[in-house]
């Protein structure tokens, strides 16, 4: 097992996100997290990346470690779980190529930093275009690629995937998500894709949860999911 | 003419010392959205730090233990008095406001404004009431070029910050921890997502302002050899405009509001009674902040403040 986390709460200002939840990934795997606005999708993430406080009782485990004893930095640093945030979040006063080398900031292992960033730009060849434009003035797709680049570079064990798919066109939806069945195929990269886009999500990965107000109400392999009635009724418009 | 020329010489000089410390205000703003209003005590304390450098190394030079040139020990003494000022800067940083990073913008304001006090008090107590006088390490020399009257410490304390300053502006654009400070001034939230910790960041641009600002107390000195406890606190205030004019996140922009800042408080003097002069060139600086809300370069804060 790569990750377990058991029992995770979190509360913003009194107000609790996550009531309890538990979650597993093995290694290599792909899994998704369906649900509504406001469910604690992103809380979630947020959580794992330890970006925001978890309540007593609550336990995160990443190969073994306790997740709860490293500093956000160190969870992708030392533990190597990367992290694309909702909305992209580029630095758009850097450039392409400055993006990717800050990503690689923490890392010792030059060789290694050299061929993760080839290895971005085999995949993306676009960014390589775009190498030395700034990431602000990238279109919407090709900043996605340079949030997944990114990610990529910075810690490949387990990346968490903060809705890739948003403002995406479906072909180019389509091809970053080959993209990263790509990377999870050729890097053994785990996968925690949180998608509003279920029918998508479900057929990217292997399983998937159902968070809904803060709850896990589902979960199961997504054959299960995409057949369950209460998806299809709720996620997949009928 | 030759006394037009001789104010932009020493508008140059005054704006060497707003625009040293001014960088210090500008990068820490930029990159925590927070004014570290104890810099200009830093500014301060660099100089009572180069003095006691240059007068140890001036009383060991005189006992003939080692004897060294004036000029050898004003390098000894700058680059001594940046190393132990930006550890003071990396301490204010740790104990001040590393605590407060999640506090409203106030506190952290309010800190800064103590800090400040106890630097002073502190230099108090230690030193007592007096003025102390930088030792004079290099000789004057006079030029005189057509009726302007230039010395060589005027000419050296331009060159120093300009050479300082480019120093600064060439490690923020090329070199991987300026990237660092780049990358956080935009979003520091994500800063930590790329595996790198906010508080080494935020430690170094501590060390690195507060070091400038060392430079600055002592070039400052060389002028004006006679030092007080208080000297920091009109040159912090007045280096804060200079950051905010030149605009959140700009090298460039601080240095050269530094040294407009210079330029506009001579030239008032020139033309008006000096009691008037801060009178005027602020209300100046008003007026072009009323055109220029965000400064010279700056821009409005972009990134959200939390993911
Ligand atoms: N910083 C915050 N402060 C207060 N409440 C928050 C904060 N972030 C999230 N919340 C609340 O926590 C709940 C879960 O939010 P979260 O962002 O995890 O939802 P989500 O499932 O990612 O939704 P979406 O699909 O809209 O991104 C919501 O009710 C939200 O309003
Ligand atoms: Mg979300």
């Amino acid at each position: 097992m790569m990750l377990e986390i058991d029992n995770l709460r979190v509360s913003y200002g009194g107000i609790r996100a996550l009531h309890g939840l538990s979650l597993r990934i093995d290694a290599g795997e792909i899994v998704c997290v369906l649900g509504a606005n406001g469910a604690g999708k992103s809380t979630t993430l947020r959580a794992i990346s330890r970006l925001v406080p978890v309540e007593k009782g609550g336990t995160m485990r990443f190969v073994g470690r306790d997740l709860l004893g490293y500093s956000p930095d160190k969870v992708v640093s030392q533990l190597g779980i990367s992290h694309v945030p909702e909305g992209r979040r580029l630095f758009g006063n850097l450039t392409v190529k400055e993006n990717l080398r800050f990503a690689a900031f923490a890392r010792k292992d030059g060789g290694g930093i050299a061929r993760d960033t080839e290895r971005v730009f085999t995949i993306f060849p676009r960014l390589q275009e775009r190498a030395g434009q700034k990431a602000g003035t990238l279109s919407g797709g090709e900043q996605q690629m340079l949030a997944i680049g990114r990610a990529f570079v910075s810690a490949r064990k387990l990346m968490l995937l903060d809705e890739p798919s948003m403002g995406l066109a479906p072909l180019l939806m389509m091809s970053v998500f080959a993209a990263l069945q790509e990377i999870n195929r050729a890097e053994g990269t785990a996968i925690l894709l949180v998608e509003q886009n279920a029918r998508l999500a479900l057929h990217f990965a292997a399983r998937g949860y159902v968070l809904e107000n803060g709850h896990i109400v589902l979960e199961g392999s997504s054959q299960a999911l995409l057949h369950d009635e209460r998806v299809k009724k709720a996620y997949l418009g009928g | 003419m030759t006394y037009f020329f001789q104010n932009v010489v020493n508008a140059l000089q005054w704006g060497s010392f707003y625009a040293l410390i001014a960088l210090g205000y500008s990068m820490v703003y930029s990159i925590l959205m927070l004014f570290n209003f104890a810099h200009g005590d830093i500014f301060m304390v660099g100089a009572y730090i180069g003095f006691g450098v240059a007068t140890l190394l001036v009383a060991m030079s005189a006992g003939g233990a080692i004897v060294l040139p004036g000029w050898l020990i004003l390098i000894l003494t700058i680059l001594i008095s940046m190393f132990l000022t930006a550890l003071l800067g990396m301490f204010v940083e740790r104990v001040g406001y590393r605590p407060l990073r999640d506090a409203p913008r106030a506190s952290a304001a309010i800190t800064g404004l103590m800090i400040g006090i106890i630097l002073e008090t502190g230099n108090l107590w230690l030193l007592g009431a007096r003025r102390v006088s930088f030792p004079s390490l290099i000789q004057t020399v006079t030029y005189d070029v057509g009726g302007v009257i230039l010395t060589n410490k005027k000419i050296m304390i331009v060159l120093v910050a300009l050479a300082f300053m480019l120093a600064l502006h060439l490690f923020v654009r090329h070199s991987k921890w300026g990237m660092a400070m780049r990358a956080m001034a935009f979003d520091y939230v994500v800063v930590p997502l790329m595996g790198v910790s906010i508080n080494t960041i935020a430690r170094m641009t501590f060390a690195i302002g507060s070091a400038l600002a060392a430079v600055a107390g002592i070039l400052f000195s060389i002028a004006y050899p006679v030092l007080d406890p208080y000297m920091g606190i009109v040159f912090g205030w007045k280096a804060f405009v200079a950051a905010i004019l030149g605009g959140r996140g700009s090298i460039m922009g601080a240095a050269l509001a530094g040294f407009l800042l210079g330029f506009i408080e001579i030239f008032v003097a020139m033309a008006f009674p000096s009691t008037l002069r801060d009178l005027i060139a602020y209300s100046i600086i008003m007026v072009i902040l009323v055109f220029r809300p965000h400064g010279f370069f700056g821009e409005p804060y972009s990134a959200k403040l939390r993911l």
